[in-house]
């Protein structure tokens, strides 16, 4: 395997700010007039490994309230969830947690 | 209707489609796999051709096509900057995994007994899907699904708009065959769960 010459980079982050958000980032899930209310739980359940219960009410919050925060974490996390989603057809968005 | 269901002894995922549907459901994974392949991924217009062919990054901007855009939604609203590269790193692998599983149902199809031109009355085909298979069919037919409604213009709460259109309509068919993929989707996401 070979990589790219390293960039050296100065850690700037402050730890007060590191430590204080550990799930800084959440990954937002869209209402959308197409997707089954079965294939979403089903999705929610597969890929986040959520039970039925908890993918149910994600489900209906996406339904009825237009958006549903289903998963946080890293920026880098939340990245490849959002992708995911994508991935099964899903409108997501990442935004950083309020 | 055919539906799909899980066998009971092998636990394939199984459905029986009649050629015209067969015929159907593969000529919209075809289209849809045109549509992800041909939209230029990189518009090019103001790069040099040098440039253009040393460029093997990925896009940055929203696709043209309103299905694409669909497909490939902006990850960071607000932020076009991460969103652009979010963009780059992601559109081009989902764009194969998305293509990927469009000629899935196609060779599924034809491995079935689907002839590359149907002209036979009264074919009957069988499909057998492993769980894994029948999970690509099941996102697949999303992309389908999302891929005609884009086109149609669905809307939460339409189906009485839809529903009142005469029989002859273009819309009105079309509106049919996306719900026959809606239905063959929920008896799909049915099966996988049993």
């Amino acid at each position: 395997m070979s990589a790219a010459a390293p960039v050296e980079v100065e850690p700037e982050i402050v730890p007060d700010e590191s430590t204080k958000l550990a799930k800084p980032w959440v990954t937002i899930v869209w209402n959308d007039p197409v997707n089954l209310m079965s294939y979403v739980t089903y999705v929610f359940q597969k890929y986040f490994g959520y039970d039925k219960k908890k993918a149910e009410k994600l489900m209906l919050e996406v339904h009825e309230d237009g958006k549903s925060v289903v998963s946080s974490g890293t920026r880098e996390e939340m990245e490849r969830d959002v992708q995911a989603m994508h991935e099964y057809g899903l409108w997501a968005t990442m935004d950083k947690q309020t | 209707m055919s539906a799909f269901q899980r066998h009971r002894r092998s636990k394939k995922v199984i459905a029986t489609f009649t050629g015209f549907e067969a015929d159907l459901l593969r000529s919209l994974a075809a289209q849809l796999v045109e549509l992800l392949r041909n939209e230029a991924a990189v518009p090019r217009d103001d790069t040099d051709p040098f440039e253009a062919m040393m460029d093997f990054s990925g896009p940055e901007t929203e696709p043209d096509d309103p299905v694409l855009a669909r497909l490939f939604p902006t990850a960071y609203p607000g932020d076009a900057e991460a969103s652009a590269e979010f963009r780059r790193f992601t559109e081009g692998t989902l764009r194969d995994g998305k293509a990927g599983a469009a000629v899935a149902i196609i060779d599924g199809l034809e491995e079935a007994g689907l002839p590359s031109e149907l002209n036979e009355e009264g074919l009957m085909i069988d499909v057998e899907l492993s769980e894994a298979e029948a999970e690509t069919w099941m996102r697949s037919f999303t992309d389908l699904r999302l891929a005609l409604a884009t086109r149609l213009g669905v809307e939460e709460g339409d189906e009485a708009v839809w529903a009142a259109l005469p029989d002859d309509d273009p819309r009105a068919q079309a509106h049919d065959i996306y719900d026959w993929v809606g239905y063959l989707q929920e008896t799909l996401v049915h099966a996988l769960s049993s």
